[in-house]
C-alpha cells in the first residue's frame, strides 16, 4: 500500500520534469554569471583593497563589509523592490544575477586581498629593482603568485555562490529550489521532492568541494 | 532615493525592528548551541578510526555542505509532516539551521585539532595516556585557541542565514522588514531598517573576533 503510494508519488513527480529542467537551467545560469561576473569583480576590488592607498582600501572595505554583512535574501529584496522606487525596474532573473554576482565579488574581494598581501615583500622589491611599473609588477609578479595560492578557498567561494542562488526563488524566479516548492504543491511529500532537490545540488556542488579539498592538499 | 527616506515611519516602527533583532538574536544563539552539540558529535565520529562510525558523519557533512540551506529548510517544512512530526515553524527553522550550521562546526574543530602537531599526541600516549586523557589534557586545550575566531565567523553566518525563516512565516528581523516593506509600500524604509539590524549584529560579533585576537596575542594568556 504505502509502496504503491511511493510509487504514484515518485510518477507524479516524473511529469514535472521540465519545470525541473528548467529549473536547473536558471540555477546554472544564475550561478555561471555570479561565478563570472563576481571573480572579475572580485579582482579589482581587491586589488584596490590591498592598495597601499588608505583610503581606497577603507572605501572598498566599507563597500564589501555592508554586502558581507547583511543576508543574501536582503540583497535580493533590495535589488527587486528598492531599485524600482529609483525607477530601475528589472526582471526578477537580472535582479538575481546583479544581486549574487555583487554577492560574489564581495566575498572574492577579500580572498584576492588576502592573497596579494601574502606575497612576500621581496617579489615586490625585486620586481621594482628589475626595472617593471607598478601595472607590470602587479601584472607579472604578483596576481600570478596570489592567483596560485587563493584558488582553493575561489572555488569554496563558488559552491557557496551556487548554494546561494537559491534564494532567488524568494523573488518568484523559477530555479532549482523554486521547482521542488511548485511541485511539493501537488505531489504532497516533501521528504521526496526536495531529496530529489537536493541531489541535484549535491550533483552541481559535490564536484566543486572534492575538486578545492584536493587544491588544499597540494 | 535616500534623500526622502521617510524617518517618520522609521520611527515609529523601531519597537518592531528591535523585536525582530531579539527574535533572529534568540533563534541564532539556540541554534549556535545546536550547531556546536552536533558538530562536536559529528567531528568526534569523523575522526574514529572505525569506518562504521566514520562513514555517517563524513557523509552528513558533504551532504549538508553540497546543499543550500533552504532545500535542507524546505525539506523539513514539507517532508516533517509526512512522518506525521508537527513542530511549530520556528522550531523547523532552529533545528534546520542547527543541522546546517553543525557541519560547518564539525570541520572548524577537526581542522583546529588537526593544527596541533602529531608529536604531541605521541608524546601523550608514551607518557602512558589513554586516548581521551590525550584529548581532553593535551590536544583540546591547545586546538580550542585557533577554533575561537572561524566560530565566531560561522555565527555570522549562521545570523545572516536566519533570515531564511521568514520564508516559512517565522516572523524575525527580514520578515518584520518585509511586512513594513508590503503592507505599507515602503520598501526602502523596510528593507534598510533591516540590513542596518544585520550590520549592527554584523560589526558587533567582527569586533569581538578583533578582541579576541588581541586577547590570544598577548603574551603568558590562555
Amino acid at each position: 500500500m504505502a509502496m504503491d503510494m511511493f510509487l504514484d508519488q515518485l510518477h507524479g513527480m516524473a511529469q514535472y520534469y521540465p519545470v525541473v529542467l528548467k529549473g536547473v537551467g536558471v540555477t546554472l545560469a544564475l550561478s555561471f554569471i555570479g561565478i563570472a561576473a563576481g571573480t572579475v569583480a572580485g579582482f579589482v576590488l581587491g586589488i584596490g583593497r590591498a592598495s597601499s592607498s588608505r583610503a581606497l582600501s577603507f572605501l572598498v572595505g566599507a563597500y564589501t563589509d555592508i554586502f558581507r554583512g547583511t543576508p543574501v535574501l536582503v540583497q535580493v529584496f533590495v535589488v527587486f523592490f528598492v531599485l524600482p522606487e529609483a525607477g530601475i525596474e528589472l526582471d526578477s532573473f537580472t535582479a538575481g544575477a546583479i544581486a549574487l554576482s555583487n554577492l560574489a565579488a564581495c566575498f572574492i574581494s577579500e580572498i584576492v586581498a588576502a592573497g596579494i598581501r601574502a606575497v612576500p615583500a621581496g617579489q615586490l622589491e625585486a620586481a621594482a629593482s628589475s626595472g617593471l611599473s607598478r601595472f607590470q609588477q602587479l601584472r607579472l609578479v604578483v596576481l600570478p603568485q596570489a592567483t596560485r595560492m587563493i584558488v582553493p578557498s575561489l572555488v569554496g567561494q563558488y559552491v557557496l555562490l551556487v548554494k546561494d542562488s537559491s534564494v532567488v526563488s524568494a523573488i518568484g524566479l523559477l530555479d532549482l529550489t523554486r521547482s521542488g516548492w511548485v511541485i511539493v504543491q501537488s505531489v504532497p511529500n516533501g521528504l521526496l521532492v526536495f531529496s530529489a532537490v537536493g541531489l541535484g545540488y549535491f550533483l552541481i556542488c559535490y564536484p566543486l568541494l572534492y575538486w578545492s579539498r584536493r587544491l588544499e592538499k597540494t | 532615493m535616500l534623500s526622502n527616506l521617510n524617518f517618520r515611519v522609521i520611527a515609529e516602527t523601531l519597537p518592531d525592528f528591535w523585536g525582530g533583532l531579539v527574535f533572529t538574536l534568540s533563534i541564532s544563539l539556540a541554534a549556535f548551541a545546536g550547531a556546536l552539540a552536533i558538530g562536536v558529535v559529528a567531528c568526534a565520529m569523523s575522526l574514529q578510526s572505525s569506518r562504521v562510525v566514520r562513514a555517517p558523519a563524513v557523509a552528513y557533512v558533504d551532504v549538508v555542505r553540497a546543499t543550500p540551506l533552504l532545500a535542507q529548510l524546505y525539506f523539513l517544512y514539507f517532508g516533517l509532516p509526512n512522518f506525521g512530526v508537527l513542530m511549530p515553524e520556528i522550531m523547523i527553522g532552529i533545528v534546520a539551521l542547527s543541522i546546517n550550521s553543525g557541519a560547518y562546526v564539525s570541520e572548524i574543530i577537526r581542522s583546529g585539532i588537526h593544527s596541533i602537531p602529531r608529536g604531541q599526541m605521541e608524546a601523550s600516549a608514551s607518557s602512558g595516556m589513554s586516548y581521551w586523557q590525550q584529548m581532553r589534557l593535551i590536544i583540546l586545550p591547545q586546538a580550542l585557541r585557533p577554533m575561537v575566531s572561524p566560530l565566531i565567523g560561522q555565527a555570522i553566518v549562521l545570523v545572516k542565514d536566519s533570515s531564511l525563516l521568514s520564508l516559512i512565516s517565522v516572523l524575525e528581523l527580514t520578515r518584520v522588514g518585509q511586512t513594513l516593506a508590503n503592507d505599507r509600500f515602503m520598501p526602502v524604509e523596510g528593507l534598510a531598517s533591516t540590513a542596518a539590524c544585520y550590520l549592527l549584529i554584523y560589526y558587533g560579533l567582527k569586533l569581538a573576533a578583533a578582541a579576541w585576537v588581541r586577547l590570544a596575542q598577548r603574551p603568558g594568556r590562555c
